[in-house]
């Protein structure tokens, strides 16, 4: 076997847990009520378009993109729109969201609920772009970067390869390799899409390698898809960030503060691609995703399909419940994701996985002096020097903490995960970002 | 949600590696030399060493708990390091009171009074074991010979360290072919049987505890791989122009403190670079400086003082010396 590919700074290996890699995905039984927020994307939150007491079917846009950066929100149910208020979300904020009251499952007209494999494509690259932007579609991976403006590719920048991400290379989620297990004809077409979408010959869907069954499936379809290459990666987190997948499929960097069409790269998650397929083959908007649910004492870990607003407590009762033993509840994975402080909370865009952590694995272990020993230094991916800045930023001085470019940290937590001495050096940087950012915006003004 | 739950920011899992486990692990990796050690000079290898740890880690709780009043951290191993290389870097036979000395000043100077673990800019056991070595010169070279004494503690046999044995030739006119069988063997010298401090002179031992401590990912390659180049290339060429007055690298590599001072010594993390360019300026200098010492100055060994040295610059090589950014060679644009 040739030698995997990955990327080459950086990176650590966290026990991969992928205990529900083997549960094909269900379909979430209908809950009563669902939660819709206006907001579960990067950007401009989108404007409400009803009113309560309204009636609402599936597929409705209940709340319209309000600028470039934005996205349409479909209702997932249909129902009375019982309420608009501020309702907790997994930011651990109050934001605002539509709350529906969910009465038959009646879709609308023009969504084609067949299942049938419908290849050809009949729309051109400004129509798919248009109608992805209608359909809501965010990326999946769960950064929910509005699709359509990825694939707007700016004036003098030219898009030279698709790159479709299929790493999942957080511990314990397996959406993606479930999606790519059963939908891998959709997930196929919806690249097809895009790389018309985006006007290139080629598409390279990264895998890491701890996902055999899904590099062998899409390689041996593959060859039905005109310029469609799937890749076998080494596993390494955080081979699904962005620049890092660049870097191990391609071997380009991303310039620092850059973006990938910056050296012709434009890069998507294999669950954006599906829902790419829905959208454009199947004019189905974005208002169910695959939400994996797993944690070691879990009675039962799963794939789900969840419409977009369901509680993630209904998740959790379809998973047998939370034990007994319940130290935390993480949206996301366990490197990057989110802990809740409720699990009343509604499943968004960019919820991938739902994960239940025991007492014991969720106690962080008291921190002792930094002994210099470079790990941080040697497992960020980026190249930065995290003891530094953990030290700048608790001494304040947020100017050098610029200097040493904490604004190209992506928060991976590859420091705080093997910093020996327990150092919360991620705390410490994610300060020294918002401080960065905040003297970056008071000097444009 | 009925329950407590914790709500804490990213990362949600922890690697488990931890201070002590890193410790732990050198002090595994010095035990084969320890073992070598207590085979060849017996009850004196066994009495400085338990000294050492025992005073270190004694002197290290007393002042924590007394002078500074807080929480002695002893559990973190980084003591027990100390005392080891503290004694492995002394003769077998140097008294018992001097042992002590050397474990205070090494605890009390070097690490506790800069903040202890982390923040002295200079190794701990270097810097005791030079003190020892100015203050009390005579004890600190008389070198007892392997195998020979080894029920013996204060009244070994001793006999000179092949690095004196070719200063002190070199400065009666002899040359080193006239030196002849005085100095032992390559064979010898891997083996460990010369004179030399009790954990220095294995050299086969000193790589096994090389090999586990790159296994274990406790330290990396750059800083050992630098200083070995470094006196290899350099005394090779001193050799090339005069084997005669010039001993060959692998004299260079195996006598003195080469090995444990690469190994053991210059890879302390608190007093070492924080990226592999700054670690092979680091090794660069250490290796260049004591090859200087060893050749050209008075003493004839050189490797406490290179290392030292080289400490003193650390904190600029951090400054200055950068680890590649990801996506850095293109220029932003803006």
């Amino acid at each position: 076997m040739n030698m995997l590919k990955t990327f080459s700074k950086g990176g650590v290996h966290p026990p991969e847990n992928k205990i529900s890699a083997g549960k094909s995905i269900e379909i979430l039984p209908l809950p009563q009520k669902v939660s819709i927020p206006v907001s579960q994307h990067i950007g401009a939150p989108a404007n409400v378009l009803v009113a309560k007491g309204d009636k609402v079917k599936v597929g409705q846009v209940i709340a319209q993109s309000s600028g470039f950066v934005s996205a349409n929100i479909h209702s997932s149910v249909s129902g009375t729109v019982e309420s608009i208020d501020a309702v907790l979300d997994s930011s651990g904020y109050k934001r605002q969201a539509i709350t529906i009251t969910v009465e038959d499952d009646e879709w609308i007209e023009s969504i084609d609920r067949s299942t049938e494999l419908k290849k050809d494509i009949q729309l051109n690259a400004q129509d798919i772009i248009k109608r992805i932007n209608e359909s809501g579609i965010v990326g999946l991976g769960g950064a929910t970067f509005p699709s359509h403006v990825k694939l707007s590719v700016p004036a003098g920048k030219k898009a030279e390869v698709l790159i479709i991400n299929g790493v999942e290379c957080e511990p314990y989620l397996t959406s993606d390799h479930r999606l790519m297990l059963e939908k891998g004809h959709e997930m196929m077409v919806g690249i097809q899409i895009l790389m018309r979408a985006l006007n290139v010959e080629k598409a390279l869907i990264g895998i890491e390698n701890n996902k055999p069954d899904a590099i062998k499936y899409l390689k041996s379809i593959a060859g039905e898809y005109k310029g469609v290459e799937v890749h076998g990666l080494k596993v390494k987190y955080p081979q699904g960030g962005e620049k890092q997948l660049i870097k191990a499929l391609i071997n380009r960097e991303v310039p620092s503060g850059g973006l990938p069409i910056d050296i012709g790269a434009v890069v998507h998650n294999v669950g954006t691609a599906f829902a790419v397929y829905e959208a454009v083959q199947k004019n189905k908007p974005l208002f169910e995703r695959v939400v994996t649910v797993t944690g070691k004492n879990l009675p039962k870990t799963a794939n789900y399909i969840v419409r977009i607003g369901t509680s993630v407590a209904e998740l959790i009762a379809a998973a047998g419940g939370l034990p007994d033993d319940t130290g935390k509840v993480v949206n996301g994975g366990p490197m990057m994701g989110k802990a809740l402080t409720s699990t009343d909370v509604p499943v968004t865009k960019g919820t991938s996985g739902i994960i239940v952590f025991q007492s014991k694995e969720s106690q962080r272990k008291t921190d002792s002096a930094c002994i210099r020993c470079a790990k941080c230094v040697s497992v960020c991916p980026m190249g930065l020097e995290p003891y530094l800045l953990n030290r700048l930023s608790q001494r304040m001085m947020f100017e050098n903490m610029e200097h040493e470019h904490v604004l190209d940290c992506m928060e991976c937590g590859s420091c705080s995960f093997e910093c020996p001495a327990n150092l919360p050096l991620l705390d410490y940087i994610r300060l020294g970002k918002a401080e960065v950012n905040k003297i970056i915006r008071s000097r444009k003004n | 949600m009925d329950k407590q739950v914790i709500v804490s920011p990213s990362p949600h899992v922890h690697s488990g590696e931890s201070t002590s486990r890193l410790m732990f692990n050198v002090v595994l990796a010095l035990m084969p030399a320890f073992a070598v050690s207590l085979y060849y000079f017996g009850v004196g290898a066994f009495i400085v060493t338990l000294l050492a740890v025992g005073s270190c880690v004694i002197f290290e709780y007393l002042i924590q708990k007394f002078l500074l009043k807080g929480n002695p951290t002893i559990t973190d191993g980084s003591a027990i390091v100390t005392g080891l290389l503290l004694a492995f870097n002394v003769p077998s036979n140097l008294p018992w009171h001097i042992v002590v000395i050397g474990s205070l000043v090494a605890i009390g100077v070097a690490k506790m009074s800069f903040g202890g673990l982390g923040s002295n800019p200079f190794n701990p056991a270097l810097v005791g074991r030079v003190f020892m070595l100015i203050s009390f010169p005579v004890q600190m070279t008389s070198w007892p010979l392997p195998v020979a004494s080894r029920l013996q503690y204060l009244d070994a046999v001793t006999g000179p360290t092949p690095l004196a044995i070719l200063k002190e030739g070199l400065k009666n006119g002899e040359t080193i072919s006239q030196m002849g069988d005085k100095i032992p063997s390559h064979m010898q010298m891997f083996m460990g049987l010369m004179g030399g401090s009790l954990g220095e002179i294995a050299a086969f031992a000193l790589l096994i505890g090389f090999a586990w401590l790159l296994f274990t990912k406790v330290i990396t390659w750059h800083i050992p791989v630098s200083i070995f180049t470094t006196i290899a290339v350099f005394t090779g060429i001193l050799w090339m122009i005069n084997p005669e007055t010039n001993a060959d690298p692998i004299f260079h590599l195996l006598t003195g403190g080469v090995m444990i001072g690469a190994i053991f010594m210059a890879t302390d993390y608190v007093t070492s670079p924080m990226n592999p360019i700054g670690m092979w300026i680091f090794g660069i200098g250490i290796g260049l400086l004591t090859v200087i010492i060893r050749v050209w100055g008075a003493y004839p060994e050189g490797v406490s003082f290179a290392i030292l040295i080289m400490n003193a610059f650390v904190p600029l090589l951090n400054r200055y010396i950068k680890p590649k950014r990801f996506g850095e060679e293109v220029k932003r644009n803006g």
